[in-house]
């Protein structure tokens, strides 16, 4: 047997895909073919290896070391260099920007040293379209194990560990099984929220792309635990890569009798079927999503009946996101006491985060619960790119709240974002500087909601309308210190008054900037300027004519043709005329133009 | 692929797949293993180094012993390649000299299941230093 003294394990998520990792493993093989080491030497396309800002990710094991920003022509140096004559690529290697210095494994990195990964475990370690890699990784192992025990004993296992719904709301996994247990019905389901429809988020589907037997084999052991029989994966569509790596995980485990019927010959029967979503962010909601799956319109109903007592075509449904099922096997083979000793009083075990937006490491992360925000920002992320001001943080998508200076050294866990005025979410997480407006902010998200608002209930659909035109009048001038009352009250109501989640938690961007940040809804209505000189209607070009030459330089690259004057004397804007497109700014040699 | 027909035989097909995760298993906790470098340089592959390697990744997988193999640069004996560095955890590395695939069984033997010195040990010049 052919036997195989290193591997090159290759990035495959959809990151680094977008950067030619497809062409560096064709480029690697090639490379290892001509060097006659393809016995010797395998390479693997594994899942998202989370340091995504740095990608493409190439490491070589046994000795781990951890090429970044590869490209397919570096190919040929990393085997006759490092695979021939053992030396490392050093051009290749990730400089610690604190040090300067090269940092060859990945273990000695400030991005990985404070990750704990239990939901990553496997991705960026094992090629997630072969399922002896996740076998060997004591994958299906718990399903064994769970087979052995009554219904009862596993969820009780699952509930003494402590472990939340990941998808954002955090109520209690192991309850949820023991209600849809409860419920007499002769057909039960079990569900997995794929729907990760946050702006900037991508957690799911590393974890989908990386390694979804782990999401298979914690369905059926949902499925044992609350007698259901089928699952359904309920999927956006606009994920092609990650459903393909599911469509290939379930024929495999398929073919191991792994689903299907008499599992490992216990008479246990289970098999999961995928649906795919069309994108709609509300059918992330559990009852939205079951409607989507019925045929009906993704809209959703209010509870209770829960989804537990009645959900899928009238049938008792537990519906968990992926990062929750991701968290079952280890919790069942190491245990409950071992989950619960990791994190906080109330939020047990880890959180996988997306960090995005100003940050200079962005990726995926792991972190046990408890970690601060500056832990997160500062160590793992590496702090604000270009050495600006770090202003706030965006946690739990649209639904969340922005977090600010002061609460940088709160422990992260679900009671304590809730108690700051945003909330866990799922995981996504943009980190602002001192150059975002945080009313514009705001009204981002507030479009996205708007935009995706089934439009079933009132409040959410023309209040949330309403919220949207008084923040569009602020940022263009255009508003009034009433606005700032009636922005408050109408928040309140919709909040109160909405179906379900989407509206419930779309005025909190609104409310968390208002209370963070009030001063700056103060300026743009009062004094009817934005300070972070984002808002175009609220600024305005100068040229300071002490420090202008008169070079007609800004006069030339205008496109408005709104500068003017005299050779060798100093310039002046026609503010009626001018577009706000910063041009001159950039252009001018002497520093004369400033905004204001 | 065929279908598993019950506990005992996934728990066997996992024996079975897990050695050949072992190099990468290994590889996320090397400080805690021996290391087995073996000297890859033009003279080191001209005198057999490659044949070297894949003979310590074979052997040590059919003695179930754990170890890391990497390749690393000239080692400066030219003069006595093959040669192979042995170091076991929080002990000073050994350098083996003319390590032939045949004598790699009784080396992984000696130096790393029993922790004692095999023949062949090459003095630390000031050299190789």
């Amino acid at each position: 047997m052919a036997q195989f003294s290193n591997y090159i394990l290759v990035c495959g998520g959809t990151g680094c895909r977008a950067s030619h990792s497809e062409h560096i493993i064709t480029a690697l093989r090639k490379e290892l073919d001509e060097a006659g080491l393809s016995d010797q030497v395998q390479v693997i396309r594994t899942g998202c290896f989370g340091f995504c800002e740095q990608g493409p990710i190439v490491k070589t094991v046994p000795d781990n070391t951890f090429y970044v920003s590869v490209k397919p022509e570096d190919a040929g140096e990393i085997v006759r260099e490092h695979l021939v004559k053992g030396r490392k690529v050093e051009r290749l290697l990730y400089v610690a920007p604190d040090t300067g210095k090269h940092v060859a494994d990945s273990r000695h990195m400030d991005f990985y040293k404070p990750q704990v990964r239990i939901a990553l475990r496997n991705c960026g370690f094992i090629d997630p379209e072969n399922i002896n890699e996740y076998i060997a990784r004591d994958g299906y192992a718990a399903l064994g194990k769970v087979l052995e025990m009554q219904p009862e004993e596993v969820i009780k296992e699952i509930m003494d560990s402590g472990l939340r719904g990941r998808g954002g709301g955090g109520f209690p996994t192991g309850l949820k099984w023991k209600i849809t247990r409860e419920v007499q019905a002769d057909q039960k389901y079990v569900v997995c929220n794929a729907d990760e429809g946050d702006p900037g988020a991508f957690m799911d589907r590393s974890i989908l792309e990386g390694d979804p037997h782990s999401i298979i084999e914690a369905m059926a052991v949902n499925g044992y635990c609350t007698g259901a029989s089928r699952g359904m994966i309920y999927i956006r569509a606009e994920y092609p890569l990650a459903i393909h790596r599911l469509e290939v995980a379930i024929a495999q485990a398929r073919e191991y009798g792994l689903l299907g019927d008499d599992i490992l010959g216990t008479g246990f029967s289970f098999d999961i079927e995928i649906r795919y979503g069309a994108g709609a962010f509300v059918c992330g909601e559990e009852t939205a999503l079951i409607h989507s799956m019925e045929g009906k319109r993704g809209e959703p109903s209010v509870k209770p009946p829960f989804p537990s007592e009645s959900g899928y075509k009238g049938y008792p449904t537990n519906v968990n996101n992926v990062e929750t099922y991701a968290n079952i096997p280890p919790i069942i083979l190491r245990g409950a006491q071992w989950f619960s000793s990791i994190g906080t009083e109330k939020s047990k075990g880890t959180k996988v985060f997306a960090l995005a937006g100003k940050v200079n490491n962005v990726g995926l992360i792991e972190v046990p619960m408890g970690t601060t925000l500056r832990e997160v920002i500062f160590d793992i992320g590496g702090g604000i790119k270009n050495g600006k001001r770090f202003k706030a943080v965006q946690t739990g998508g649209p639904s969340g709240g922005c977090l600010t200076e002061k609460h940088l050294d709160t422990p992260i866990d679900y009671d304590n974002l809730l108690a700051s005025g945003s909330m866990m979410g799922s995981g996504g997480m943009i980190v602002m500087d001192e150059d975002d407006c945080m009313v514009s902010v705001a009204k981002f998200y507030l479009e996205f909601t708007v935009e995706e608002s089934c439009g079933k209930c009132t409040p959410c659909r023309i209040g949330n309308k309403r919220l949207l035109e008084i923040l569009d009048r602020i940022t263009k001038g255009k508003g009034c210190e009433e606005d700032l009352t009636e922005l408050r009250n109408l928040a309140g109501v919709i909040r109160d008054t909405s179906l379900c989640a989407l509206g419930q938690t779309a005025p909190n961007p609104v409310l968390s900037t208002m209370d963070n940040f009030w001063e700056e809804y103060v300026a743009h209505v009062r004094d009817k300027s934005c300070p972070a000189h984002q808002c175009r209607d609220l600024m305005s070009y100068v040229i300071d004519p002490k420090s202008c030459k008169g070079c007609s330089l800004c006069s030339r690259v205008c496109p408005a043709n709104a500068i003017g004057g005299v050779l060798k004397q100093p310039y002046s804007i026609d503010q009626a005329a001018c577009i706000k497109c910063g041009t001159c700014m950039d252009k001018c040699k002497f520093g004369a133009i400033g905004v204001r | 692929m065929t279908k598993i027909e019950s506990l005992d035989a996934l728990k066997k097909m996992r024996e079975q797949l897990r050695s050949e995760m072992d190099i990468r298993e290994n590889s996320t906790h090397p400080e805690d293993l021996p290391q087995i470098r073996v000297s890859m340089g033009t003279c080191g592959i001209a005198s057999g180094a490659k044949e070297v390697m894949a003979r310590f990744v074979a052997e040590l997988q059919s003695q179930g012993v754990a170890a890391v193999v990497t390749q690393t640069d000239c080692m400066g004996r030219c003069e006595a390649e093959p040669t192979v560095e042995i170091a076991l955890p929080g002990k000073d590395p050994l350098l083996y000299g003319d390590v032939t695939p045949d004598r790699v069984a009784a080396i992984i033997e000696h130096c790393i299941r029993n922790g004692e010195p095999a023949e062949g040990i090459l003095p630390r010049s000031a050299f190789a230093e």
